[in-house]
């Protein structure tokens, strides 16, 4: 079974920074003609540093905002701006801070029967106190609880609270804003293992954007890497992990510390930093940090290529694992 | 002799709702040249520990220590005048947040003059040249205009190299680096890790590393004590913390890494780290514990002797033969 969910194509937004009364407005390309699928059942990770566009994904899919190319389908349909208030139940979304993003002076109950009030009126406040009584049980939360405000939470269950309240419709896929990044390292198991449930038991699709690349390791199933609103790399996840393609996945992977004292450093140093969004270079975006950089690459953009691991790199690596004898960059 | 040394250091604060422990009974010492990790989750009492060494927590804490003295000089009981010509030049400390910790109002080079005219007798022009070799050190490009740079104009990554130059801008003996890298990406904690650890290596200073993340320990640490609930419940050398932990907290914690799954459910720790009203009488990790039986739930835990960790548990976990647990 593969059923597609969600299907983006050239995906884009630009936004309109700066401009007083003389000056000409800037022009941010914040995600730049992405593409991806996701599949029922499935988790696609997207990783980048901060900056790269994959917090404006999250707000395109989840029609929060309206892309300003490209176009997104929606288990076949075609998602425009006029069918949003039909469309949006089926894509919910869980952010990052489960401390800001619930309302502090609604009960858990009421918390969860909102999207309900809303969306499905014809439900009676009997039928919808169930079904919020339902999905505590669901995320592992005791029912009891159903008439206390967040503040009597723990962060973990705050964020088993905003991962219901993303449930009661009932959606297709589920958009996982670094739904962990804000927990500490005990409870941020208890909420991956709760994810995983939920996705097996429901056949959820996971949009999961995040930057830790050990916790997109262990839950992803494919893993698209951006990189200044551009998507670099995409493919599954072992072939994106043992394999990376693009220079920029490769120095993410490198760059980020392993939990084993004796793991042998191969850390690429990477220079300089993310260039300024308003100001992207010309060629690759990732050329002015780049070892493996040559004219070519200041001077054309790269396209995302073909085949089952796409980068969009003039000199990708072999997509073999551990090739010896490429280009070794300078490690630390 | 230690660098710094603390023994039996605990801070109280008195809130609405009663006597908050935040640090219980907790000893760190370091050694020059020395990188020492504490780990723990939020509310273990990581920076507090740090916070009242530096002398920077407010007037409502309540600290106590039997010992708290850095190179042989009692920092309890010297003149506020005198510590504050130790804090800032000889033990300094960045701090997590750089966007937070710097002052909007002037620029970084001011405010890292600041320190130098407070603790060196260099001059206008000497404090000057010194600013702009803190910032090549520190790999800052363009040194004579980012002076000039408030911190709203420089990134999170370049802020925090300004916050590093400043630490070190009156060469300490020991720096505190409180989550140095948190709010920073993957790539830029990298570049900041290699340049603490190179100074470190440079200047020989020693380093005390305060974080959560697991992997940063694992890749700098040389020393690590895992800090739960106030309390130290062990301390090793970074190799065998890992291989073998002696503390069920420390075991559970690194079970729980993702990196280190075997199968696609995580191992967890059950429950919540303790507030104020639900402390337990006993061992503090007792209702999370998977081990735990009535002794634990009852009688605080010994501390154990070195070649066992300093575990604070009557039964730690992979006791070498021939070894007496307290």
């Amino acid at each position: 079974m593969n059923q597609t969910v969600l299907k983006a194509t050239d995906l884009s937004r630009d936004y309109e920074v700066g401009g007083g009364l003389f000056s000409k407005p800037g022009i941010v390309r914040a995600v730049a003609d992405v593409s991806f699928e996701v599949q029922a059942g499935k988790t696609l990770a997207v990783v980048g540093e901060s900056g790269c566009g994959k917090s404006t994904l999250a707000r395109l899919v989840t029609m929060i905002e309206a892309p300003t190319g490209g176009s997104f389908t929606l288990a076949g349909t075609e998602v425009t701006p006029e069918k949003w208030s039909d469309l949006r139940t089926d894509i919910q979304i869980v952010f990052q801070d489960p401390y800001g993003s619930l309302n502090l002076r609604q009960r858990v109950g009421q918390i969860l029967e909102e999207p309900l009030k809303i969306n499905r009126p014809e439900i009676g406040a009997k039928e919808r106190r169930e079904k919020a009584r339902e999905m505590m049980r669901l995320v592992g939360l005791r029912e009891e609880y159903i008439d206390r405000y967040p503040h009597m939470f723990s962060g973990g269950q705050r964020q088993r609270i905003a991962v219901g309240r993303a449930l009661m419709l009932e959606p297709k896929l589920l958009v996982l804003d670094e739904p962990v990044s804000a927990l500490d390292l005990s409870i941020q198991s208890q909420i991956l293992n709760l994810l995983l449930d939920l996705q097996e038991r429901l056949d959820l699709a996971y949009l999961f954007i995040s930057h830790d690349l050990s916790v997109v390791r262990h839950v992803a199933d494919d893993v698209a890497v951006m990189y200044l609103g551009r998507m670099v790399e995409k493919g599954s996840k072992d072939d994106v992990f043992t394999a990376p393609r693009h220079p920029y996945t490769r120095a993410l992977l490198s760059a980020t510390p392993k939990a084993d004292p004796r793991a042998e450093r191969g850390r690429i140093r990477l220079s300089g930093e993310l260039p300024s969004p308003l100001n992207v270079p010309p060629g690759c975006p990732f050329a002015p940090r780049c070892w493996k950089a040559e004219d070519k690459c200041r001077r054309d953009r790269p396209r995302l290529d073909g085949g089952p691991q796409p980068v969009a790199c003039h000199f990708p690596e072999a997509p073999q694992p551990g090739a010896a004898g490429r280009a070794e960059p300078a490690t630390a | 002799m230690s660098l710094l040394n603390v023994r039996n250091l605990s801070v109280t604060f008195q809130t609405g709702g009663g006597l908050l422990r935040a640090v219980d009974g907790v000893d760190v010492s370091v050694e020059p040249g020395e990188i020492l990790a504490i780990v723990g989750e939020s509310g273990s009492g990581k920076s507090v520990s740090m916070l009242a060494v530096m002398g920077l927590l407010p007037w409502t804490a309540g600290i106590t220590a039997d010992e708290m003295s850095f190179d042989g000089q009692d920092l309890r009981s010297m003149s506020a005048r005198a510590r504050r010509r130790i804090i800032g030049k000889d033990i300094s400390m960045i701090f997590q947040e750089p966007m937070s910790s710097l002052n909007p109002c002037f620029t970084v080079g001011m405010q890292i003059r600041e320190a130098l005219r407070q603790h060196t007798d260099l001059d206008r022009k000497g404090r000057h040249a010194r600013c702009i070799e803190l910032f090549e050190m520190v790999g800052i490009p363009d040194p004579e205009r980012r002076l000039g740079a408030f911190p709203h104009q420089l990134s999170g990554g370049m802020n925090q190299r300004a916050m590093i130059a400043m630490a070190i801008a009156c060469r300490p003996r020991l720096l505190i680096a409180d989550e140095p890298t948190t709010a920073l990406d993957v790539t830029i904690q990298a570049q900041i890790l290699d340049l603490l650890t190179g100074l470190q290596k440079e200047t020989g200073m020693g380093l005390i590393l305060i974080t959560h993340d697991m992997g940063v320990v694992a890749e700098t640490a040389e020393r690590v004590a895992v800090q739960y609930a106030g309390q130290k419940v062990e301390e090793q050398q970074v190799a065998q913390l890992f291989e073998t932990p002696h503390h069920p907290y420390t075991a559970a914690l690194l079970a729980a890494l993702p990196e280190r799954a075997t199968e696609r459910r995580l191992p967890t720790i059950p429950g919540v780290v303790p507030g104020l009203h639900d402390r337990p009488e006993g061992c503090l990790f007792s209702p999370r514990c998977k081990f735990a039986d009535e002794r634990c739930r009852t009688v605080p835990p010994p501390v154990q002797p070195p070649a066992i960790g300093l575990a604070r548990c009557h039964y730690p976990l992979a006791v070498p033969a021939g070894e007496e647990t307290a």
